[in-house]
């Protein structure tokens, strides 16, 4: 049990178990046999949970992997939506902007993320300058409703958003277009994928020294590494995600606006890895459920702000729960079971 | 002259939203992400004020100060046990933020406010400006002096800055440094809230206002450096003539994106803000 549940905890540099693999495979499992029990509506409804765990993924991956606390991912989910709207409108066919919006987003992580980071800036002056730079584009986003801001043939329309992002076609055979649950399938697989993917990524060696880094970067620059190219390299994967994460948004509801950019989304992301825990993979994807969960049906309650309660959950969970929902049960459960909990901070500090 | 009164205008808006941040921020290293609710709540405060029927100008200094007293709640209620951990204590001050705007907009409503402060224009060497936003650039030289002053020569001031650039030493020298956190976190808000009533006649309030200024007044704290007064000074004035210039040649949204480019270019170069290297300073 123990070792069941430390596979989820703080990312180790060791292959998980096979608990961990019987997890996955029965979390996959329940996630392929849904559409057979749902019907489409909570299917729509699934589906944008699991686009936007990938958001989640990408944000905790740097949180929790590098220590490196990244409030502007949103400034890549929004290129990444806006690059696939614009590019598939133009083009027609969706195959090629589907890779824009995950690689053009990288592009960008690299140019910000090269002067952030090779200029060596503190924890809180990154925090902050991401946050400015996606409610710059935000501003930005939203001054372009006139007709002269046309990309190709697509009206950018500022603060409404573009509607009528083409849905997304099967690259082989471009007549046919994805359904809700066939969007819901490929954001399933991309979450299992993307999630097995951070998680194997540990076991490498660039996973260690990513795993070093948060540890003590003093002391991976003095065993020869260059902890910038290392941290750069995370930050441009962590943008590609978010970019995915913002395409797949845009194929789900057909639409884009400048919202994708602004605070509101950037505070969402922030509050679902800090509930579900930003020290594990699963967490957050948890978060992204229950938060999720928890504003539908606060809206259906008529709690007319919701901005107020995620605001309270946010300041208790900082100041109360600080590890987050998933490593907080796992420790309960350990010591219901009579175990010492994990004690993970400590844990993975040896190299 | 339309030039100077430009820059000294965006000098003064950048000093105003601003100033209370770097204040904090000199003394605790912690951004409070909460800066754009504060001025919200300065101005809604104002509002209330000057409804109740209190005189223009009274009714803003007691926005002030009201503000002044939410940040010491605030402070001692949640700050307080963050101190130390800077990542955390920007994650609950967001929390406050997002707590700020769905209270404000439960209680006040999400339509915009406004006072109108009923001074015609002035007419400054063949350009008539509003007479209104020359009260502005007054308030916020006044700001200025009067926190140098309050720094530089009074007892509090003393433990202020000491505290500031050695916390460890000014304890050990009987300073209750508790006490002076308190004080500068209420300090700055109530700047804040002064700063967010003075922006109500031009502007006007609304529970959303505070995100329009939070990306400017936290790129010139971070290009200023630790040293809250000289940079905010010399952050302001560089991003003050960018903004002034752009934002009259091309539009406001063309000059921030500007502002940002340069902040980060200038960031690559000096990533401590431009006070970053100075060993003395206020």
């Amino acid at each position: 049990m123990r070792k069941f549940l430390h596979s989820f905890n703080r990312p180790a540099a060791q292959m998980p178990g096979y608990g961990w693999w019987g997890f996955v495979i029965l979390a996959s499992l329940i996630l392929g046999a849904l559409p057979s029990f749902l019907g489409l509506a909570p299917l729509f409804d699934l589906s944008v949970v699991l686009v936007l765990a990938l958001l989640a993924l990408s944000m905790s991956f740097l949180w929790g992997y590098l220590g490196f606390l990244s409030f502007g991912q949103t400034a890549f989910f929004g290129t990444g939506g806006y690059v696939y709207a614009v590019a598939a409108m133009n083009m027609g066919s969706t195959t090629l902007p589907f890779v824009l919006g995950i690689t053009l987003p990288m592009v960008l992580a690299a140019v910000i993320g090269y002067f952030m980071i090779y200029g060596k800036l503190s924890d809180i002056y990154f925090s902050v300058m991401t946050l400015v730079i996606t409610l710059i584009m935000n501003k930005a986003m939203r001054a372009t409703s006139g007709s002269q801001y046309v990309v190709g043939d697509v009206r950018l329309n500022g603060q409404n958003g573009i509607p009528g992002v083409p849905a997304l076609q099967v690259p082989w055979n471009t007549d046919v277009t994805l359904f809700i649950d066939q969007v819901y399938y490929l954001a399933a697989a991309l979450v299992v994928l993307v999630y097995i993917g951070l998680r194997l990524l540990l076991t490498t060696p660039y996973g260690r020294v990513l795993i070093g880094i948060r540890e003590n970067e003093q002391r991976i620059e003095l065993l020869g590494y260059d902890s910038r190219l290392y941290k750069l390299l995370a930050f441009i994967l962590a943008g590609g995600l978010a970019g995915l994460s913002g395409t797949m948004f845009a194929v789900w509801g057909n639409f884009v606006g400048p919202e994708m950019f602004g605070l509101g989304q950037a505070a969402e992301i922030i509050i679902w890895v800090i509930v579900g825990g930003k020290a594990t993979l699963i967490g957050p994807i948890v978060g992204v459920g229950l938060i999720q969960y928890l504003t539908t049906w606060l809206g259906m309650q008529g709690v007319g702000q919701v901005t107020l309660v995620l605001g309270v959950i946010l300041i208790v969970f900082v100041l109360v729960f600080k590890d987050g929902l998933v490593p907080t049960l796992g420790n309960l459960i350990l010591r219901l079971a009579g175990k010492e909990p994990s004690r993970s901070d400590t844990k993975d500090t040896q190299p | 002259m339309v030039y100077a009164y430009q820059i000294a205008f965006s000098f003064s808006i950048l000093i105003l939203i601003s100033l209370g941040l770097a204040l904090i921020f000199g003394m605790m290293k912690v951004i409070n992400l909460a800066q754009g609710e504060f001025l919200m709540l300065g101005a809604y405060f104002f509002v209330l004020n000057s409804n109740l029927g209190l005189p223009l100008w009274l009714a803003m200094v007691a926005a002030g100060l009201m503000v002044g007293i939410v940040g010491v709640i605030v402070e001692r209620t949640v700050i307080r046990f963050l101190y130390g951990r800077v990542l955390d204590t920007l994650l609950a001050t967001w929390g406050i933020s997002l707590l700020l705007v769905g209270l404000v907009t439960t209680i006040a409503g999400p339509q915009s406010k406004s006072v109108p402060a009923n001074i015609g224009t002035v007419s400054l060497g063949g350009l008539d400006v509003p007479g209104y936003s020359l009260v502005m650039i007054l308030a916020a030289i006044l700001m200025l002096a009067g926190t140098y002053a309050l720094w530089r020569f009074t007892n509090l001031g003393l433990l202020v800055r000491g505290t500031m650039q050695n916390p460890e030493m000014s304890r050990a020298l009987g300073t209750n440094t508790s006490m002076i956190y308190m004080f500068t976190f209420g300090f700055g808000s109530a700047l804040t809230g002064l700063a967010g009533a003075l922006l109500v006649p031009l502007f006007g309030a609304s529970p959303t206002m505070g995100s329009f200024y939070i990306s400017k007044a936290f790129i010139s704290v971070i290009s200023g450096g630790p040293w809250p007064i000289i940079g905010t000074i010399s952050a302001s004035g560089l991003y003050g003539v960018i903004d002034g210039v752009v934002s009259y040649k091309m539009s406001p949204v063309f000059a921030e994106i500007c502002v940002l480019f340069v902040a980060v270019v200038m960031l690559r170069l000096l990533p401590q803000g431009i006070t970053g290297r100075m060993r003395k300073g206020i």
